[in-house]
């Protein structure tokens, strides 16, 4: 798959026809991503728990006659498909952890045209990807010059911080040429720069010497509301984009007991190291106020922070990507992520981060429940080896 | 009451093999299995090719369409696609008014509509006659039947059952036991089911064949069997089936036919006591009709074919008739549709 400068829509129309046999070849090896994504997503794998599912993942590695297979000392799976020349190595990536606790019913429901189900979509098309994708390449007979890695890393959500890749990226002795994050969802998006994140707890306590005993005494509560309200007020501007997301809150026993401990958790994210900054400084401002004018202990538990930053969209391989992505009919959607691509560009690794199908996440009190449709999986798995081909193309990149 | 023509006719003209006397204790050890001692499906699938067995695995089905999906993409990318252990892959339909049929379909499962198959015998719905219409329709020297109503289902629920038979010549039939934790409306609890084994079969097995108590729970709706046991066994249309084939296979090759495998657990619906009532009235008839309860049952009254239960009314108890025969059909062997097909004869 080459551009041509001189006849770019021969190019186009080369690239759209490749697109198309590996679209047609992905169809050969979707009963089986299929299958492995039910096994991947019936195992339980919560941040630091992962080890069952990685195990599943190196058995099939295994299975397919991968080489260098190995879980590190963090957890991560890893294997090798070997390249023909094999001086460099491009990175196939994607997380094996789920967010938030293990729901009761873990089981998938398969339907004519989606599966249904707790984490079907994160990340569980990714991680199935990454044991299929060796299978797809030798039905369509494709080597490629590089090695190509696949990972699946530990500890990337929440606390976890991607502590798995980024000690993968610091321990495995190779440098890589590119990565490519997996994401089950969104097909289309194309994630070539990540936003600077600020992720913590903000922690609402009341002291040892609390008076129990006064009238009116409010407890944890008040104090985190007017925390919440002045963080509402944060202003922040539009460009570059800048949110607060304060994603969960909890605290108390029972409606008629005053509150001991409150805790909010939320995520800042920004284009702009310098806006994330201020918004940590207003953050403690509002908490040493608010402390100091209620009482009550409170602090701010930073549990991971990441700079912002990532390729430009002019670069090479985002161009690239974009275009497989239009060869095979998707408007391509750029936009800034939050996802692993961080550690990637710490590690000066060009990354990019793409989605496999569609789908959507319904949220009921804290069970999550999510669906994914099957047929788009083919042009997911066909835009990876394609753009795998752009990367071991692009030596110049 | 007596035993019915085509059972006397078998047993007279088909005289069991000679039986292998096998204690309890012995049995419990040699022939009871875990599923992770066939976890090799490469070994499996040589030793098939070896003795040039095919194997068939057979989905009966009634309004499955939220499990039914499932079972056929883990089952048909596991054990056909990357390891083909399974010839055949067949759903066969009582006619689901869900979309069971549709899913199948999606899947790539072959499927039959058992109305189909057979028309002639008459047109009684029940998972019997579709495990009976399947040994007409497919072709494997070892048929695998398997529940289409499972959440958890996992290849092992195939391979765990076709192992003692490709390892042990002598196996005609391995039924599956499992830890069964119920679906309640507050998620799945770890132990319990088996209610008309424990309180029924398990009792009658106890009193009259207590060999057969060795099998931990004889009323698991996955088995496998060699089509050479199989084709000769008559198939109670509904609840009866399963104690049948135990009944029927030990009564011609004793306990030493049998093995049986832990799969580990199976989630599935849990059913009313009403209709474990349902389930338990068809197991008995089954069971008086067979020897040798049936020539002592001959002093006994005739036996009804309606089941009473009640419901509780605004100011009153109502009973309600549910007639429940369980009917059966005859050794597939002894139909001629068979014989021609399979080039057999009884």
């Amino acid at each position: 798959m080459t551009t041509s400068p001189e006849n770019p829509s021969a190019a186009t129309s080369g690239l759209t026809a490749q697109c198309q046999q590996y679209k047609a070849a992905a169809e050969n090896v979707r009963e089986l991503l299929l299958a492995d994504l039910i096994h991947i997503c019936e195992i339980p794998a919560p941040t630091g728990g992962e080890e069952p599912r990685i195990r599943f993942m190196a058995n099939r590695f295994a299975e397919i006659g991968l080489a260098d297979i190995a879980i590190d000392t963090e957890g991560n799976g890893t294997a090798t498909i070997p390249g023909r020349e094999g001086r460099r190595n491009l990175l196939v990536l994607t997380n094996a952890d789920t967010l938030v606790k293990e729901p009761k019913d873990r089981t998938v429901d398969v339907r004519a045209d989606r599966l249904v189900g707790p984490f079907v979509g994160d990340n569980s098309i990714a991680l199935a990807t990454l044991t299929t994708l060796p299978l797809l390449l030798e039905k369509l007979n494709l080597t490629f010059k590089a090695n190509i890695v696949l990972l699946a890393s530990t500890r990337s959500l929440g606390r976890g911080n991607l502590q798995g890749l980024k000690h993968f990226l610091t321990t495995v002795g190779r440098s890589f040429a590119a990565g490519l994050c997996l994401e089950s969802v969104q097909l289309g998006r194309l994630n070539y720069h990540c936003m600077g994140l600020l992720l913590g707890d903000v922690w609402c306590r009341l002291p040892e010497n609390y008076n129990w005993s006064q009238y009116g005494a409010t407890g944890s509560i008040i104090p985190m509301s007017d925390i919440i309200s002045r963080i509402s007020q944060i202003s922040l501007p539009r460009r570059p984009l800048s949110t607060i997301v304060l994603g969960m809150i909890r605290g108390g026993i029972t409606a008629n007991n005053i509150a001991r401990e409150t805790v909010l958790s939320f995520e800042a994210r920004s284009e702009s190291q310098e806006i994330l900054k201020a918004i940590k400084q207003q953050l403690s401002d509002i908490i040493a106020e608010v402390g100091a004018r209620s009482g009550v202990n409170i602090t701010l538990d930073v549990i991971a922070q990441r700079e912002p930053g990532g390729l430009d969209i002019g670069h090479p391989l985002v161009r690239r990507a974009s275009e497989v992505l239009t060869a095979l009919g998707l408007q391509p959607m750029l936009y800034s992520t939050t996802s692993q691509l961080s550690a990637l560009r710490d590690a000066k690794i060009p990354g990019l981060t793409v989605g496999l199908t569609l789908g959507e996440r319904r949220y009921e009190l804290d069970e999550i429940d999510e669906s994914v449709t099957i047929n788009p999986l083919t042009t997911g798995l066909a835009q990876v080896v394609a753009i795998l081909q752009a990367m071991d193309e692009d030596e110049a990149q | 009451m007596s035993s019915p023509r085509w059972l006397r006719q078998l047993l007279r003209h088909a005289p069991a093999k000679p039986r292998r006397q096998l204690a309890v204790a012995d049995w419990l050890s040699s022939r009871t299995f875990h599923h992770s001692q066939f976890a090799d499906l490469k070994a499996l699938v040589q030793e098939k090719e070896r003795q040039n067995l095919r194997i068939s695995l057979c989905l009966p089905a009634l309004n499955e369409a939220k499990t039914i999906g499932k079972e056929i993409i883990l089952l048909k990318a596991e054990l056909m696609t990357r390891y083909p252990l399974l010839d055949e892959l067949a759903v066969i339909d009582s006619g689901s008014t869900d979309q069971t049929m549709e899913v199948a379909a999606a899947y790539g499962a072959s499927i039959y509509a058992a109305s189909d198959i057979l028309p002639q015998y008459g047109d009684k719905q029940g998972k019997g006659v579709n495990l009976w219409k399947a040994l007409y329709q497919l072709r494997g020297d070892i048929i695998i039947y398997i529940d289409a109503d499972i959440s958890n289902i996992r290849p092992h629920f195939a391979y765990g059952l076709v192992g003692p038979l490709l390892r042990l010549p002598e196996v005609q039939y391995v039924k599956a036991f499992y830890d069964r934790p119920l679906i309640s409306a507050k998620g799945a609890r770890l132990s319990g089911g088996g209610r008309v084994t424990e309180i029924l079969v398990r009792p009658l097995f106890s009193l009259f064949f207590p060999e057969l108590t060795a099998i931990i729970q004889p009323l698991s709706g996955e088995y496998a069997g060699r089509r050479a046991a199989l084709e000769r066994l008559p198939f109670p249309i509904g609840y009866g089936v399963e104690t049948a084939h135990l009944l029927d296979i030990y009564q011609r090759c004793g306990l030493a036919a049998f093995a049986q495998t832990d799969l580990d657990q199976r989630i599935h619906r849990n059913q009313s006591t009403h209709a474990l009532g349902k389930m338990a009235f068809g197991i008995l008839q089954t069971f008086f009709r067979r020897w040798p309860i049936a020539d002592a049952a001959k002093a006994l009254p005739a036996m009804a074919a309606v089941l009473r239960q009640f419901q509780h009314c605004e100011d009153h108890y109502e009973q309600i008739e549910f007639p429940l025969r369980e009917e059966e059909l005859p050794p597939i062997i002894t139909t001629p549709e068979y014989q021609r097909a399979f080039k057999r004869c009884p």
